[in-house]
């Protein structure tokens, strides 16, 4: 996640007693005042373990057992050989195939869940019965745990389980291969596609429905109309569950560990990684890994909301252009 | 296996043992570098760790030691059930150098690495009546022939094999090598109808299980992971006998292909569905399989035998849990008496009773009643004696995780025996050489 830190507003200058015209001022003390919770909540969360997992990641335990067989204890400053080690050999090779994993599984994945969550939402906006009912049944799945669903999505891949049985195969989903990949894109979409159109609906809701009718006047069909006037309208809360969903997606972790397993390569992601070194009570790797993908979920967020962001600006503006330029037109006419 | 629903919980708990991490180590390295803790002192209460209490018999035991001591006493802290999140949580304690936990269950292989990170205390050995227990057992609770923990269940490998189909091939025993085993196999799946039998399955999956599997194949082929000074051997022509009898059966089909996909409970089904013939798995499938409840299609229908090897018989790997004193626990000799408590014949009795798991004390395994009510007791009793614990490695994490590498991947093809066994040597033989 990106971490803004604007500078608390400080007031300026000596604390005056005097009277009400200071106003400026007893505004920024306030002001203050009533931010400073805020900020040292975010400075405990979220500053201070980002400069403890920064720290760890330049240290190293000390290795090697003395002549009574005992774990030589402290850490040793290493500078950056923790990152380095991560490219270096062996440990590269598992690298990089975690790192094209983790993109592989955020591209596809979030392709189906932009795909299925909009439909999805399409058919909660327009059910004319049980509107409640099909709400709630969509986004059961969004409401189980992610390792329940791991769990259960482990029974329907397991060789006899229904899988196979629908598909008349023999497939061993859980096994290293492309099918491991595909069984976790499934799991993963069916999961998080209701969080994708749950967002969606509530962008659909807030479009107002003379547009439509407007549109309907002017002849275009549905198809058009969803090209045209749903699609714009919806994108800014497309793009938010794109975003949080992106994210979500760079640092998958429980649905392959407990589904698939640990340590295999078809499925492994950035943060098995680090929890595989956490475990051997390696922290500075761990750390180092951390950071690696802090920096790379940081990068992609950044691209994103720059490339992205940007785009909706524009091209509101230039709708907006556009719509002037017709009423000149349709006035000149 | 079940009760991953915390893996959330343990990872979550991990990040915060990295930033814990950074203040833990207050450096009193110095010092005490004997582990000796002196004299094991301070009467009180006490907490102890374990995993999930599923018979309630343990509860019943500290109710029992409760009872008898008002002012010593014991409270269980119930650990989640999967073994990764109970040793994750031992350790972050341990870190953080915490009073919480006094006594701990801690898993067979993990006494090394307790031990040599000083984590648990040394236990005075003329205290106990070791000689009263199963020595492979005891020896999974030393670490450089000192006594760290006391053994309180032990488990052993069994071969389960449908004695019904056996007899109607004419096969009258149990097979006690390999080949027989193949032998009997194709005996059984040559008569009409069983053409759809798997031959043989363990737990192939790439976990721990594993591990366990690929030792016994060595081990049965009369090699060893490491020999008695610690030193890697699965170089030698044993270890590769070994590991071939896995990949040559599932190349050959002997091994069915789902075996891959195996845990312990994924082969127990397969086995009381009347899929398998052999099947290598704990002693507490015996109680399930019996089950007479129309959950099992063998109850009845099936033996247990030793497993079997090359040459000969078949040598088990070591499973079960230890007992341990944390070393920042206070009332040190309370949890001494409490340890002393729960190992004795009369706990571990009941503890059999209750939970069917297997006990430490050879005396139990040749109790006449027990026996009729545990008709495998025997056949455990004689894997256990000649079972060969897993490497006790100080980062055991590891080095399970090189031996899952090799079998898993040569298994599934995916690297010859003979690269996988060079790779998982030099593995070995960086991670052991301190």
């Amino acid at each position: 996640m990106t971490v803004t830190t604007a500078p608390p507003p400080t007031a300026s200058g000596a604390p005056k007693r005097s009277t009400a015209k200071s106003d400026p001022q007893k505004h920024g003390r306030l002001a203050l005042m009533l931010l400073t919770p805020t900020f040292l909540v975010l400075a405990i969360v979220v500053v201070y373990p980002l400069i403890a997992a920064l720290r760890e990641s330049l240290y190293q335990k000390k290795s090697g057992l003395d002549e009574n067989g005992f774990v030589i204890k402290g850490d040793t400053f290493v500078g950056v050989e923790n990152y380095t080690n991560i490219f270096k050999g062996e440990t590269a090779t598992r690298f990089w195939n975690a790192f094209w994993n983790t993109t592989f599984f955020t591209v596809t994945t979030l392709a189906l869940e932009i795909l299925i969550g909009v439909s999805m939402a399409l058919v909660m906006h327009h059910a004319l019965r049980g509107k409640g009912l099909v709400r709630a049944s969509i986004l059961v799945p969004w409401a189980i745990p992610t390792v329940v669903s791991a769990l259960m999505w482990q029974t329907i891949f397991q060789a006899d389980g229904v899988a196979n049985e629908v598909l008349h195969s023999q497939i061993l989903w859980t096994t290293e291969g492309f099918h491991a990949k595909i069984a976790v894109i499934i799991a993963d979409v069916w999961k998080t596609a209701p969080f994708v159109g749950l967002l969606v609906l509530a962008g659909l809701q807030v479009i107002p429905g003379d547009v439509y009718e407007a549109a309907r006047v002017d002849g275009a069909n549905a198809w058009k109309q969803f090209w045209r006037i749903t699609l714009p309208l919806v994108k800014p809360a497309l793009l938010v569950a794109i975003l949080f969903r992106g994210l979500d997606a760079l640092r998958m972790f429980d649905l392959p560990y407990v589904m698939i397993g640990q340590r295999k390569s078809s499925v492994e992601t950035l943060s098995m990684l680090a929890q595989e070194q956490t475990t051997s009570q390696r922290f500075g790797p761990a750390a180092a890994y951390a950071v690696v993908l802090f920096i790379y979920v940081a990068i992609v967020a950044y691209a994103f909301v720059k490339l992205l962001g940007a785009d909706v600006l524009g091209e509101a503006r230039t709708r907006a252009k556009e719509t002037k330029q017709r009423k000149l037109k349709a006035a000149t006419a | 296996m079940t009760g991953k629903a915390s893996v959330r919980g343990a990872v979550l708990l991990a990040v915060a043992a990295v930033v814990l991490a950074g203040c833990g180590d207050s450096g009193d390295s110095s010092g005490d570098s004997s582990g000796q803790s002196a004299a094991l002192e301070g009467r009180g209460p006490i907490k102890f760790a374990t995993g999930k209490d599923t018979s309630g018999n343990m509860q019943k035991l500290v109710d029992e030691w409760n009872g008898k001591h008002p002012k010593e006493k014991v409270e269980i802290t119930e650990l989640p059930e999967a073994a990764d999140e109970q040793r994750n949580l031992m350790v972050q304690n341990a870190q953080a150098k915490s009073k919480e936990f006094s006594v701990l269950n801690l898993d067979v292989v993990w006494t090394a690495e307790f031990a040599a990170n000083q984590w648990v205390v040394k236990l005075p050995q003329d205290q106990f009546d070791l000689d009263k227990f199963l020595e492979p057992a005891v020896n999974t609770a030393k670490y450089r022939d000192n006594l760290y923990a006391v053994p309180v269940y032990s488990d052993g490998g069994l071969l389960f094999y449908r004695k019904d189909l056996l007899t109607a091939a004419g096969v009258t025993d149990a097979p006690k090598t390999w080949d027989e085993m193949k032998e009997d196999c194709a005996k059984v799946q040559a008569l009409p109808g069983n053409s759809g039998l798997g031959c043989y399955a363990g737990q192939f999956d790439k976990y721990e299980g594993l591990t366990c599997n690929f030792s016994e194949a060595v081990q049965s082929a009369g090699g060893s992971i490491l020999d008695k000074s610690g030193k890697p051997t699965v170089d030698t022509q044993e270890a590769k006998d070994g590991l071939n009898f896995l990949v040559n059966g599932v190349k050959d089909k002997e091994i069915p292909a789902a075996a891959v996909t195996y845990k312990e409970e994924d082969g127990r089904r397969a086995f009381q569905d009347g899929q398998l013939i052999f099947h290598r798995n704990w002693p507490y499938v015996y109680a399930k399989a019996q089950a007479t409840d129309g959950s099992s299609q063998v109850a009845g229908k099936f033996d247990i035998a030793p497993l079997p090897g090359k040459d000969g018989a078949g040598v088990s790997t070591l499973g079960g849990h230890n007992f341990a004193i944390s070393a920042f626990a206070e009332n040190k000799a309370t949890a001494l008496d409490f340890i002393k408590f729960f190992t004795s014949e009369e706990a571990e009795r009941s503890n059999l009773l209750a939970t069917s798991q297997a006990p430490t004390r050879t005396d139990l395994y040749d109790d006449a009643d027990l026996l009729k009510q545990f008709p495998y007791l025997a056949t455990l009793k004689e894997s256990i004696l000649t079972a060969v614990p897993r490497p006790q490695a100080v980062q055991y994490n590891d080095v399970t995780a090189a031996m899952q590498d090799a079998a898993y991947s040569a298994m599934n093809g995916q690297k010859s025996t003979d690269d996988a066994l060079k790779d998982l040597q030099s593995k070995l033989e960086q991670l052991t050489k301190e």
